[in-house]
């Protein structure tokens, strides 16, 4: 197949972003316009991909500018790529849909959409290089966006959280360029598959785990793994519910968790085999960041931390799954990556339409909203029963998998906590449901209306999709999350794969 | 090795200030020290004593070159630490505007 529409996930988003500043004065919609279209050309080119891809096919590269690997940079498309794209460019199809109504109360839209296609461009961007300080440069590009983009209302809260934010937010970038310094003085190339295939033959020396504790330091604050988090609870909630989608929902997700595991399973070789005790250190962090966000999630009293808090503790299922470092461990963590993609999608978005429609997103403030806006609170409890993990949704089966490498790797207590904590989960969603969406006796119902027509065909879009994942889990995992797995997996087959084609 | 070690030194004191100042302003110069010592470091990787630029006139020449790669690298680095200091120093001027305080212990609404 050919390779020419890999730079396409980079170029459609950057040619966007800097044609909106240009073009928006023209005609009021211009900027709605442009960023829908590119979004939805987006979702039609990942969507196309993934299904282009075989199961056993190997991965697409892309030479930029013709140059051979270790003096140019490729481009690398397989299933793992292919997964990630797919779950950035649906939650940023449905971020731009509903971005068209709710932006109604922001000024300076052209700014949002031109801020909001360069996070696209750079996320993409992570996904698809095969080049490691490429990565770099896509990380920061995306990553200054967002800082932007979580004080675009400019009021006291969006610029303290923009600030604190951008400052933790840099260290971690900052760490991720060291490593990449360290790297490149070991290695003398700049290639992953190349930097994976110098690294093996250096064996396990103290500046390997360093480079690598450097790595997962920059990863951990991008992923806000509890006690690197501090920053996510004011700055998800802070930024337009739209940019929470797509922060919570894929960016944390593709900075953090899809850059750290391309680094130790892809260029370090690193496997449950080789280095059991890492693998621990990872279900380690990934259970603390369950426990505590869970737990600080149920104590929260407004509703967009309170799904902040829930992001916390999903990524510590993505991390423990890929601690467990079993096929079904990994296979879980990415199902859940893109479970968790969709419904967290859906429900910040539906805890915008609140805020937009009630006015307020304070959960002692709001009540009986089930009879004044229907069809976000149905949205919220679908989306809700998703991520903890109630069949036929997307959530179930992620949680399911997880559970099953748990028991295979022969760590029930792992598998007990999963299970418990789903419940955790659910708890907390449902005192979302409990205080805002049904009428309270002690209460007048809030003064609310129903969301315009586009944020809800958003909200059900990823509905849709969050059921059609679960129901045709099968599918879904045979042709895409488990090829995805086993490209995790295979290790330091990736280079073979990457150079040999 | 010193010249690393005095970078980590560097990286560290910067560390220090982002950490420990409360005037935003000093935060950010902290943050731009750490940002100059990774910078640093990686432009010495690159370095050889008593080798030559690495700019080929005779393609027969096979001499000692310093390696290029890094400090091409270290300028796209620079590059972004500019747009990041930019909007750092701007989300400062709003904060400014806004609580009419550079410090950030008073710079303190969300919690929990």
């Amino acid at each position: 197949m050919d390779s020419t529409f890999i730079p396409f996930f980079v170029v459609l988003p950057m040619l966007a972003a800097f044609l909106i500043p240009l073009l928006a004065k023209l005609w009021q919609g211009t900027s709605d316009l442009i960023a829908n279209a590119v979004g939805a050309a987006l979702f039609g080119l990942s969507a196309y991909g993934a299904v282009y891809l075989y199961t056993d096919s190997p991965a697409l590269v892309y030479r930029m500018g013709g140059w051979v690997p270790t003096l140019g940079i490729t481009l690398v498309y397989d299933h793992l790529t292919a997964l990630v794209t797919l779950a950035i460019n649906t939650v940023g199809l449905a971020a731009l849909l509903f971005s068209v109504r709710y932006l109604d109360h922001y000024t300076g839209r052209w700014k949002f959409y031109s801020l909001f296609m360069l996070v696209l461009a750079g996320l993409n961007g992570v996904a698809i290089t095969g080049d490691m300080f490429n990565l770099f440069v896509f990380i920061e590009i995306s990553a200054v966006a967002s800082y932007a983009l979580v004080a675009f209302g400019t009021d006291f809260d969006e610029l303290e959280a923009g600030f604190k934010y951008m400052v933790i937010g840099e260290i971690g970038g900052t760490a991720v360029l060291l490593a990449i310094a360290l790297l490149y003085a070991k290695a003398s190339t700049l290639n992953m598959a190349v930097v994976s295939q110098v690294l093996a033959g250096f064996g396990h020396t103290p500046l390997f785990w360093f480079i690598l504790a450097t790595f997962l330091v920059g990863f951990a604050v991008k992923m806000a793994l509890v006690p690197f988090h501090a920053w996510l609870p004011d700055a998800h909630p802070s930024a337009p519910a739209p940019v929470s989608a797509l922060l919570s929902g894929v960016f944390i997700k593709v900075l953090g968790v899809y850059a750290m595991s391309r680094v130790v399973f892809n260029v370090f070789g690193l496997s449950r085999a080789n280095a059991p005790s890492f693998f621990n250190l990872l279900i380690g962090f990934g259970v603390l960041s369950i426990v505590a966000g869970g737990l600080l999630a149920y104590a929260q009293k407004d509703y967009k931390r309170l799904l902040a808090y829930s992001s916390v503790s999903q990524i510590g299922y993505i991390l423990i799954g890929l601690g467990i470092g079993n096929y079904w461990g990994v296979v879980g963590a990415l199902f859940h990556l893109l479970a968790h993609a969709l419904g967290k999608g859906l429900l910040f978005l539906a805890s915008g339409s609140v805020e937009q429609g009630a006015g307020t997103r304070e959960l002692d403030k709001l009540s009986g909203l089930e009879t004044k806006m229907p069809a976000t609170v149905w949205s919220h409890l679908l989306g809700a029963l998703s991520l903890a993990g109630v069949p036929p949704f997307a959530g179930f089966f992620s949680k399911l998998f997880l559970i099953i490498g748990a028991i295979s790797a022969r760590m029930y207590w792992l598998a007990i906590l999963a299970a418990v904590f789903s419940t955790v989960t659910l708890a907390y969603l449902v005192k979302v449901a409990n205080q805002a969406f049904f009428a309270r006796r002690d209460r007048e119902p809030t003064q609310a209306k129903e969301a315009p027509a586009t944020m809800i065909a958003a909200m059900l879009f990823l509905l849709v999709l969050a059921v059609l994942v679960g129901i045709g889990f099968k599918p879904a995992l045979d042709k895409l999350v488990g090829p995805a797995a086993n490209v995790l997996l295979n290790g330091l087959g990736y280079a073979k794969g990457v150079l040999g084609g | 090795m010193i010249p690393f070690f005095a970078c980590l030194l560097l990286m560290l004191i910067g560390l220090y200030a982002v950490v420990t100042k409360r005037n935003i302003i000093r935060i950010i110069i902290g943050f731009s020290l750490v940002e100059y010592a990774v910078n640093l470091l990686f432009a010495l990787i690159g370095f050889k004593r008593d080798a030559l630029p690495p700019i080929i006139t005779n393609a027969a020449q096979t001499r000692n070159f310093v390696d290029p790669v890094p400090q091409a690298l270290v300028l796209t680095a620079i590059v972004i630490g500019l747009a990041t200091t930019a909007l750092m120093l701007a989300l400062a001027m709003r904060i400014y505007e806004k609580y009419r305080t550079f410090d950030i212990t008073e710079v303190r609404r969300l919690r929990g």
